[in-house]
């Protein structure tokens, strides 16, 4: 019989009914009295030197309030970066400013130029219309290699080159891992490309800056997915305006996906210029410049060799990547190429050298940042897609060689300074045969094959690095930051629970899981709890979600929060029970002396908390509230193994995905309904960027892809039902409730899965395939069938 | 400015619009009912889904001026007389068929208008219908699901297939 209540219940989601309704409150949903719009005016060339910005008869045109240019931000700090790579000679990365509005150049197409505050959005979109802009064209550079070759166009001029960082990991092993791929028995070479991507949360971004020149605090309404990061960012290094004067609050937020991690410049904008104005300032994105100003993600180029003995045992792992940094660093972008993605290497095996070299480069695009699963995507691809190669060429199972080179004992330091703690990659893969029904599989390609169609199966492994942390070390690595997170719990005179948290929901339905742990720590019913997050001025402080942390980081914070909850509880229910602590147990919601019919229940001892009449005012103070701060001492690391099954027309190169499979491993489960929701969409964006999706630059840097019509995202009919499994659990050691992070999973572990069943499917047809770089479609499976 | 008369939900709506404001903006800040969501520009993502006169409408496709006199039903009109959840919405609670819930209302207008015409959809029917209607979080396994399991349909067996 499933759980209904508690750790491991399926419980329906509290927050649904609003979705559900229409009473969501996004932030466009936000309208403050005598709110002003801004509109911004963007560049429409990928790299130029503005000579002048006539703003003059715009100014004059109905309903415009103020015009801003960079000029207004004289003194104003730029938009910072939260993370610093040192490179392979120990020295620190090239880190150009990134103002709020252009100034002196545009260096991407929509770089914001001009901030027009009118009192509507068609008021300010028309005096847009009227500024004269003078912009002289400057050669764009898009392509990384070229970029990097002597005499090209630099993308900040006060900057040596468009190098950000040669990055070399690790780099003492460099000698020994060329060593070992010179001496081994089979090498095998793959060049490819990790496609860039726009996340594409449904919500566009939005934001509305508010200011009370009363009591001179500003506040910032906004799609954030970290509205404490923001508030951190934005008040200490941009605008100057301490954090007691500052409150960001991020409400509903319609998905983020990690484009809603990092601070915007019209975030900065909307808070400064209510300041300025003395007005809220509303600014709402459209889709059109969603794709030219959300922070996009991957566009990694990588040439990987692997190296196997006699026995076809891995021996060593080389990895060369140019990781695209677009024209300015975005928030956390530097440690997506580098320790989100070098840490990342061993996968699931034991290969005992690896090197890495990343070269990040700026071009005149959208900045790259962290997307679902921020480099650890890039290093599952590299890694399975090689080991599958390496199959193929030996002519052994590929399933076969992952599980000869399977890490079996934990815990497992791997060669790129990371100590996996726990994991059965066995297990995994045994329950994904039996999902998948990998038996099946020989005669339901002879169906294909009747109908003249290629059937093909893919596998792979994939290991994830979850709850980035701990502080210390991520200090070390770069992080301006720490990566701790926060919960408070607030225990009501009668007995309810208001818990705020440092972690955001923006789909991951926290307002449900988090009161389903309290709830079993107590014994007390989840309508009981309600979850309280988004709002700097509500919750002690918060990292905020993403990189699958939320409970691992969060939730354990709220856990330490709880057990001090109940500590200080027990201590009141002795004085009630007149009994000895050390006898006081709480189970179901009632306080018991052990061993006597003696007890007092939960809401009896929240009373006494603060009518506290009969009390021990001498040992202990009044109330029943909580802080704690947790700040975990390793990361998580998720794992699992993925299959997909596709059928290849070999006529039109048109793939279609039949089957796919997932077997993860996430440790702990708090509700199961929405761990497989959160696979789901993982998987859909992973079959997103190996099929459809693809964020195109010409070579002039105009985005040829910057619109629904143009960047092509799955739909309803381009998926299949997915199979999911998490049984084959192997709870973290580290962490008080045993969990791991599931939202990235999906989005990691898919793609290699199916352009390796594209590959077999061509395989079965004779055509050997070495790669296809994504994303799949028709042609590209087309040209690599008739090449 | 023109002032048109738009009933949503039942009550009749007022106000001045110019002739280039859309439907959806007028449904969003003239009468408030903010459940309908704008997420692209060109027609695509349909969480503006809304039905005009019966008939599922992207509304940001629509001019107000062009709905003057017209009955609009939103996703706030879509609850029970008694205001509780209408079949098609508890099913997508039962199912889990939303996770940020931005795509949510258009994907109840949508699904429900498919429901009306075709009230025992296939699986391959309904994500035919669902083609202009995004969402980036669930991977559509189980709004598919939820839509099955509102229109009688049994889908016990799909998740392990």
């Amino acid at each position: 019989m499933p759980k209904d209540h508690g750790i491991g219940a399926s419980q329906k989601r509290r927050e649904d009914v609003r979705f559900l309704t229409g009473r969501g409150q996004y932030t466009d949903d936000i309208n403050l009295h005598g709110q002003t719009y801004v509109y911004f005016l963007r560049s429409d060339v990928a790299h130029g030197k503005i000579n002048s910005i006539d703003t003059s008869a715009a100014e004059a045109m109905e309903g415009v309030v103020r015009i801003f240019t960079g000029a207004d931000f004289e003194g104003i700090g730029g938009l910072p970066c939260g993370w610093q790579v040192t490179d392979r000679f120990g020295q620190p990365m090239q880190e150009p400013g990134h103002p709020v509005l252009a100034r002196g150049k545009v260096r991407h197409v929509g770089d914001p130029i001009a901030a027009i505050v009118a009192e509507t959005k068609e008021q300010a979109r028309d005096a847009a219309e009227a500024i004269v802009l003078d912009i002289e064209e400057l050669p764009a550079v898009v392509d990384m290699k070229a970029a990097l070759a002597e005499g090209a166009a630099k993308v900040h001029d006060e900057l040596s080159s468009n190098l950000c960082y040669d990055w070399g990991f690790v780099e003492d092993n460099k000698a020994a891992v060329d060593e070992a791929i010179k001496n081994a028995a089979h090498v095998t070479t793959l060049e490819l490309v990790n496609n860039r991507l726009i996340a594409n949360p449904m919500e566009p971004r939005v934001a509305v800056g508010d200011y009370n020149f009363a009591n001179d605090e500003s506040t910032l309404y906004t799609t954030s997915q970290n509205p404490h990061v923001i508030r951190l960012l934005m008040g200490a290094f941009v605008l100057g305006i301490p954090e007691h004067k500052l409150r960001v609050v991020a409400p509903d937020v319609g998905g983020g996906f990690g484009t809603k991690i990092f601070h915007y410049a019209e975030e900065a904008f909307v808070t400064f210029a209510a300041r300025q104005i003395k007005r809220p300032v509303k600014w709402t994105s459209t889709r059109s410049e969603a794709f030219m100003s959300d922070a996009h993600g991957r566009d990694h180029v990588t040439k990987i060799e692997l190296a196997l003995d006699a026995d076809n045992n891995f021996t060593a792992l080389r990895c060369e990547t140019y990781a695209n940094m677009g024209a300015y660093l975005s928030t956390f972008a530097p440690s997506v190429p580098t320790w989100l993605h070098g840490t990342l290497l061993a996968g699931n095996y034991r290969t005992p050298l690896i090197y890495t070299n990343v070269k990040a480069v700026f071009t005149n695009t959208v900045p790259v940042d962290a997307y679902r699963g921020a480099g650890r995507p890039e290093a599952t691809f590299q890694i399975e897609r090689v080991v599958d190669k390496a199959a193929r060429e030996l002519g052994v199972d590929p399933i076969q060689l992952r599980r000869q080179n399977f890490i079996t004992q934990f815990p497992y330091s791997t060669p790129v300074a990371v100590q996996y703690d726990t994991g059965d990659y066995v297990a995994t893969m045994d329950k994904l045969e039996e999902i998948m029904d990998m038996s099946g599989f020989a005669a339901r390609r002879k169906e294909s094959e009747a109908k003249g169609k290629w059937r093909g199966l893919g596998v792979n492994c994939y290991i994830e690095a979850c709850g980035i942390a701990p502080s210390n070390l991520v200090g070390q690595l770069g992080a301006r930051a720490g990566l701790y997170d926060a919960a408070t719990v607030r225990v009501n005179a009668t007995g309810s629970i208001s818990v705020m948290v440092g972690a955001h929901s923006h789909g991951q339905g926290h307002e449900t899981t988090f009161p389903q742990v309290i709830a079993e720590m107590i014994g007390i019913d989840e309508s009981q709890i309600d979850i309280v997050h988004g709002d700097s001025s509500k919750i002690p402080f918060g990292m905020g979600t993403y990189g699958s942390r939320s409970l691992a980081v969060c939730g354990s914070a709220m856990v330490r929060a709880t057990e001090k909850v109940i500590r200080k509880a027990k201590k009141i229910a002795a004085h009630l029970l007149e009994a000895s602590e050390a006898d006081i147990e709480l189970k179901n919601g009632k306080f018991s002396v052990a061993g006597t019919d003696k007890s007092v229940d939960w809401a009896g001892v929240t009373l006494a908390a603060y009518v506290p009449h009969n009390y021990p005012l001498e040992d202990i103070e009044p109330g029943l509230e909580e802080t704690a701060f947790y700040d975990p001492s390793n990361f998580t690391y998720p794992s699992g193994a993925y299959a997909c099954e596709v059928e290849v027309d070999p006529e039109t190169g048109k793939v279609q995905i039949l089957k796919f499979a997932a077997a993860d491993d996430f440790g702990n489960v708090v509700n199961p309904m929405i761990v497989e929701g959160q696979v789901h969409g993982g998987i859909a964006q992973g079959i997103g960027q190996a099929m459809l999706e693809a964020a195109i630059y010409d070579e002039n840097g105009q985005l040829q892809s910057a619109s629904y019509m143009d960047y092509a995202m799955p739909r309803a009919d381009d998926v299949p039902f997915y199979i999911v499994d998490h049984s084959c659990a192997t709870p973290c050691t580290h962490n008080p409730l045993g969990v791991k992070g599931c939202g990235e999973a999906g989005a990691i572990g898919s793609p290699p899965a199916v352009v390796n069943a594209v590959i077999d499917a061509l395989a079965s047809g004779g055509k050997n395939v070495g790669h296809i770089n994504m994303p799949l479609t028709p042609h590209r499976v087309w040209k690599a069938i008739n090449s | 400015m023109t002032k048109v008369t738009i009933k949503v939900n039942g009550k009749p709506v007022t106000a001045e619009v110019e002739g280039r404001t859309l439907l959806v903006e007028f449904l969003r800040e003239k009468s408030r009912n903010t459940g309908t969501h704008v997420g692209c520009d060109t027609s695509q993502c349909g969480a503006c889904v809304v039905h005009v006169n019966g008939n599922a409408v992207k509304s940001c496709t629509m001019f107000a001026i062009e709905a003057d006199g017209a009955e609009v039903r939103t996703v706030e009109g879509m609850q029970n007389a008694d205001g509780s959840l209408s079949a098609l919405q508890a099913a997508f609670q039962e199912h889990h068929g939303l996770q940020c819930g931005f795509c949510t209302p258009g994907m109840i207008m949508s699904a429900s208008d498919l429901l009306k015409n075709n009230p025992k959809p296939t699986e391959a029917e309904i994500r035919h219908h669902l083609e202009g209607n995004i969402c980036r979080c669930t991977g559509y396994h189980n709004i598919v699901k939820a839509i099955m399991a509102a229109s009688g349909q049994d889908v016990s067996n799909i998740a392990a297939e």
